[in-house]
């Protein structure tokens, strides 16, 4: 019998077929004594330099929890997922969790981009879903809480300050994405409260690193402060530049993104300090819960482990807030939790006691006005507690509206 | 008055990163057709190499001058295991180098994290009337000009450049006259990623260097290099000039978004007018 | 008819996948068609592109506009597939017309998808938007309306997710069906003799040009179906379409599977799609050097690519008994 190719072809896609019936076939049954959680974030691609801190942080925070008991007298089991910085497969992985693994609860996301492609399906197989990263705010859905720290809470308190300290004439310098443009905006909106007035505000595409017209254009406008929301490794070259130019000792910058990738490593202190940012969170902070937990953490991952950001607290903040919702509601069930999570439940986190909102689904955050120092880490100068975000809190409420799932974009 | 001086320094400057970046490819792909998607990644190893260098004590030039040493000495290494069997497939050469790129951003990421204590920026600034422009991009500059210069001495009055010459135009012929291709195309692998070493090096302190250094570049160098054409140095050199000469006019005159556009725009209309790049009516050659 | 077999294979798949798998495979299918659209061009055209993640961008924020707009999913499919097309067409027209070298017209397409991830960035403000559809930036394009039977008096019928995977595969079939047609067609012989030595079948007496536009146009028209599917699979679109790395994406899953027999686009999309969630879900920290080694290796062993090793493999283990048994 003469076998041509074609032939061949069709009788290896159909052995391949049954082949990958017969492979793929079956759910996972498992006895469950244990509550399946899932983490997705980016461990490698270009967004690790956030991602890691934060998957150290998962897994941490998931051993913290197990070891004073896990919920409801049962143990935690983290099923943790790499996105490779790859927005297509969030939405493939967040299926995989929810569906596949049946997790009780799923963090993740970094980029808004990522959160978006994560929302529809949680929205469609329908589980509570932790965005655990600072970003622009207005997410507004039954089912999905936010930790991160926003627009409004970091600009309202730095804007006035820094009018106040370097002088009225800002010049923002925005990463040319939805964070960048919102986060603009709302310095208008701050410097015009805080009677200041803005000389300039520009976009740069997120791998832009010759800064070159850009300082240029800075030099001659002869701002008092300049206002960063830059944001990647790429945009590191910004704060070198200008220091190669001699401008680091003239014109100060403030910024509301320096130090979410730990730019303050990647800097040499001549080049950055004395650069004011503010968060939540800094492993410096002074009080007895943050000594501790930066004790622990440097017992788990090591002494000379990575300086611990923002984003590691707030994804702590995260997982524990959900634990004690859980442990609360006396159910795993998800609308029990989530009556939970509205219940306005604290945390004494180790920025300091944080407060889950429940109309907007965000967190009251205490935040930290902070310099670079000289040894590649921060000095706080002032504190704020209780900064509610109002970002949300003004378009968003789920108490009385809970059917609503969107983000929501501020109009000025 | 001051503005112009400078906008003019800055453009000049824009221009000569782009062609100290883009100068390695241009050689590996001028002189063997391999499309080296890996590049940025050797630019990144350079970088990697002066922020290792400076963190034992070295000084940033000690660094820059081993830069071209390691990476040359990494080309050799993947040429040898990779890019020796795929010679003639350019195709097959993109997707291998695409893997390399993948696994190289990887264990750099594994080695030393995502990010990395960097160095500033040396030299210290000089003032021009209002402005003020740091002398290390005087120094950047220089060294694409001496690459170049490099680069054309390299191929055209040694004899390894005389050979290698040969050996792209009729590889055979070369065979035929008792030297093996095979060394002759380690050689040049080996040179294209030593300049891109050096280019990395160069621009390590002044930018943020991160596992995913490279992939800032990629794009752009490889279609400077296109549209450059065959003739490598020339072809380099106005391609360039002339995309970098339109991203820095815009950006300058708008901002760093029109500039990265109008830059891609231009590239195609040159590419659909000028059907072999720049270079093209020229020789193929150096 | 082993065509039958497959059909039923596919059809009883569903049936014994668990919903993650069948979610999964959906979304790989859809990846498929879109490496069946870069192997339609290159493969037979013997035209490399990069473009198709850009028709692929392009058929998934068109599907996004027409979805978001109308409400009617099935129209916004016809949409994003003729917006993708009509892309192809003039890009192609620039290019074939203009008689650009085949090296050339690669870096073109690749620049045209650069430009476009670039241009999509910037759309974050809210006035970018196409009636009601907010362009969104690097967020991308938010709920978007998933797949649905729309018939007139009736309320919409959301195909999800099997009768989804149905849809999906069914398309995928009758596409790659149509292809082989086309390859089989005096259309296709003059595509073939096109790509083998354009400048002899010039001087036959055809017209190259319009037959690599025509091919190119259907090439885009598939990859734009393909991101107007993926945009109804994962009701979000975003310029991450647009990156280098997809348009490099597709170029190496017909290289993984051979170019040139259709159904290497096919498996080699499914095999580093399988590997890359694979990889992703075993580890945290080694994803990106396992997958750089394995497509190495890949390269390495298998020169033409999955399907034609498995070919001849194949057909070696037949060919000797047949060679043993015959008289001496």
């Amino acid at each position: 019998m003469d076998m041509n190719r074609r032939d061949v072809l069709k009788a290896l896609g159909l052995a391949m077929g049954t082949t990958a019936g017969v492979a793929l076939g079956g759910g996972r049954a498992s006895a469950q004594t244990d509550v399946p959680v899932g983490s997705l974030l980016d461990g490698t691609g270009p967004i690790n330099i956030y991602g890691r801190p934060m998957i150290d942080s998962t897994t941490f925070a998931v051993e913290d929890i197990n070891s004073s008991g896990g919920v409801l007298g049962k143990k935690l089991r983290l099923v943790q997922i790499d996105a490779q910085s790859d927005n297509q497969l969030y939405a493939q992985f967040a299926t995989k969790l929810l569906v596949e693994d049946k997790v009780a609860v799923l963090m993740g996301g970094i980029t808004s981009a990522s959160r978006e492609a994560v929302r529809p399906v949680v929205d469609k197989y329908k589980q509570v879903y932790f965005y655990n990263e600072q970003y622009e705010g207005g997410v507004c859905d039954k089912l999905v809480f936010c930790t991160g720290v926003t627009p409004a809470q970091q600009l309202g308190t730095l804007i006035p300050w820094a009018a106040k300290e370097y002088g009225k004439k800002f010049y923002t310098l925005a990463a040319d994405y939805n964070y960048g443009h919102i986060s603009a905006d709302w310095v208008k909106v701050f410097l015009q409260k805080a009677g200041g007035t803005l000389v300039n505000q520009e976009f740069i595409p997120l791998d832009v690193v010759n800064f070159d017209s850009v300082i240029k254009r800075i030099e001659g406008a002869k701002p008092d402060v300049v206002m960063s929301l830059l944001v990647g490794g790429n945009h590191i070259a910004f704060y070198r530049q200008f220091a190669a130019t001699g401008l680091k000792g003239k014109i100060p910058i403030v910024s509301a993104t320096f130090g979410l990738g730990n730019e303050q490593v990647v800097l040499s202190p001549e080049e950055a300090e004395g650069l004011v940012v503010i968060y939540p969170y800094f492993q410096e902070l002074d009080n007895a819960t943050n000594k501790e937990w930066v004790q622990r953490w440097r017992k788990r991952f090591g002494n000379d482990s990575a300086y611990i950001t923002d984003s590691a607290c707030t994804v702590w903040n995260g997982w524990h807030l959900w634990a004690a919702a859980v442990n609360k509601a006396g159910s795993l069930e998800r609308e029990a939790v989530i009556k939970a999570l509205e219940s306005g439940l604290t945390f004494k986190s180790p920025e300091g006691e944080i407060k889950l909102d429940p109309a907007s689904h965000h967190v009251v955050h205490t935040v930290h006005l902070a310099k670079v120092n000289k040894s590649r880490g921060f000095s706080i100068i002032k504190t704020y507690p209780n900064v509610p975000p109002t970002d949300t809190m003004q378009v968003c409420d789920l108490v009385k509206n809970p059917n609503q799932a969107t983000q929501y974009t501020p109009k000025f | 008055m001051d503005l112009l001086a400078v906008t003019a320094f800055g453009i000049v400057y824009g221009i000569a990163t782009l062609v100290l970046l883009a100068l390695g490819l241009a050689v590996i792909f001028g002189m063997m057709g391999v499309i080296n998607l890996a590049q940025g990644e050797f630019l990144m190893l350079g970088a990697y190499t002066v922020l290792l260098t400076t963190a034992h004590g070295g000084s940033v030039w000690a660094g820059i001058a081993l830069a071209p040493l390691v990476v040359g000495f990494v080309g050799v290494a993947v040429e040898r295991t990779v890019i020796r069997f795929l010679y003639g497939r350019t195709l097959d050469t993109m997707l291998a180098t695409w893997g390399l790129s993948l696994a190289l951003i990887g264990i750099v990421t594994l080695g030393f994290g995502p990010t990395t204590e960097g160095i500033a920026t040396p030299l210290g600034h000089v003032a021009v009337g209002r402005y003020s422009v740091a002398h290390y991009q005087g120094f950047v500059i220089a060294v694409a000009l001496g690459s170049l210069g490099l680069t054309w001495g390299l191929f055209n009055w040694t004899r390894f450049g005389l050979v290698a010459r040969a050996t792209m135009q009729n590889a055979s012929m070369v065979a035929g006259l008792g030297v093996n291709p095979s060394r002759v195309y380690m050689g040049t692998f080996a040179f294209g990623s030593a300049l891109a070493g050096l280019g990395g090096a160069v621009m390590a302190p002044l930018t943020g260097v991160v596992p995913t250094f490279g992939l800032a570049f990629i794009a752009k160098i490889f279609i400077t290099v296109i549209v450059g054409g065959p003739v490598i140095l020339l072809g380099t050199t106005t391609a360039g000039g002339v995309l970098g000469l339109v991203e820095s006019l815009v950006s300058y005159a708008s901002t760093p978004i029109y500039g990265q556009v109008a830059m891609l725009v231009f590239a195609i209309v040159l590419l659909r007018l000028l059907p072999q790049g720049i270079s093209g009516f020229w020789r193929r050659g150096v | 008819m082993l065509w039958a077999g497959v059909v039923l294979a596919l059809a009883a798949l569903p049936l014994s996948l668990s919903l993650f798998q069948v979610v999964r495979l959906t979304v790989f299918m859809v990846f498929c068609l879109l490496a069946l659209s870069l192997d339609l061009i290159w493969g037979f055209g013997g035209i490399l592109s990069f473009g198709q993640a850009a028709f692929f961008g392009v058929g998934g924020y068109a599907y996004g506009v027409a979805g978001i707009n109308t409400g009617l999913s099935l129209v916004a499919l016809v949409v994003s597939t003729a917006a993708a097309a009509a892309l192809a067409a003039l890009l192609g027209y620039f290019t074939f017309y203009g008689r650009v070298s085949a090296m050339y017209f690669a870096v073109i397409t690749l620049t045209v998808t650069l430009i476009l991830h670039q241009v999509m960035g910037t759309t974050a403000d809210p006035r970018y938007a196409i009636g009601a559809a907010r362009l969104g930036g690097y967020n991308g394009m938010t709920n978007i309306p998933s797949l649905a039977l729309e018939l007139p008096g009736r309320p919409a019928a959301v195909l999800e997710p099997v009768p989804l995977f149905y849809v999906v595969a069914g398309l995928l079939l009758a596409i790659l069906a149509l292809c082989r047609a086309l390859v089989a067609s005096p259309f296709g012989r003059v595509l073939a003799a096109i790509r083998e030595d354009e400048g002899r079948t010039e001087m036959l007496g055809y017209d190259v040009r319009w037959r690599k536009l025509v091919v190119f146009v259907l090439s885009g028209a598939i990859a734009g179906l393909s991101g107007g599917l993926f945009a109804g699979w994962g009701n979000f679109i975003n310029p991450q379409v647009f990156s280098l790395s997809q348009s490099a994406l597709v170029v190496i899953w017909v290289m993984v599977g051979g170019r040139g027999t259709l159904y290497g686009a096919i498996v080699g999309a499914l095999v580093v799609q399988f590997l890359t969630s694979y990889l992703g879900a075993a580890s945290v920290s080694y994803t990106s050097v396992a997958l750089g080694l394995i497509l190495v290796t890949i390269v390495l062993l298998f020169p033409r690519g999955l399907v034609p090793a498995l070919i001849g493999a194949l057909a070696r283990l037949i060919a000797r008994p047949r060679a043993a048994s015959e008289p001496a």
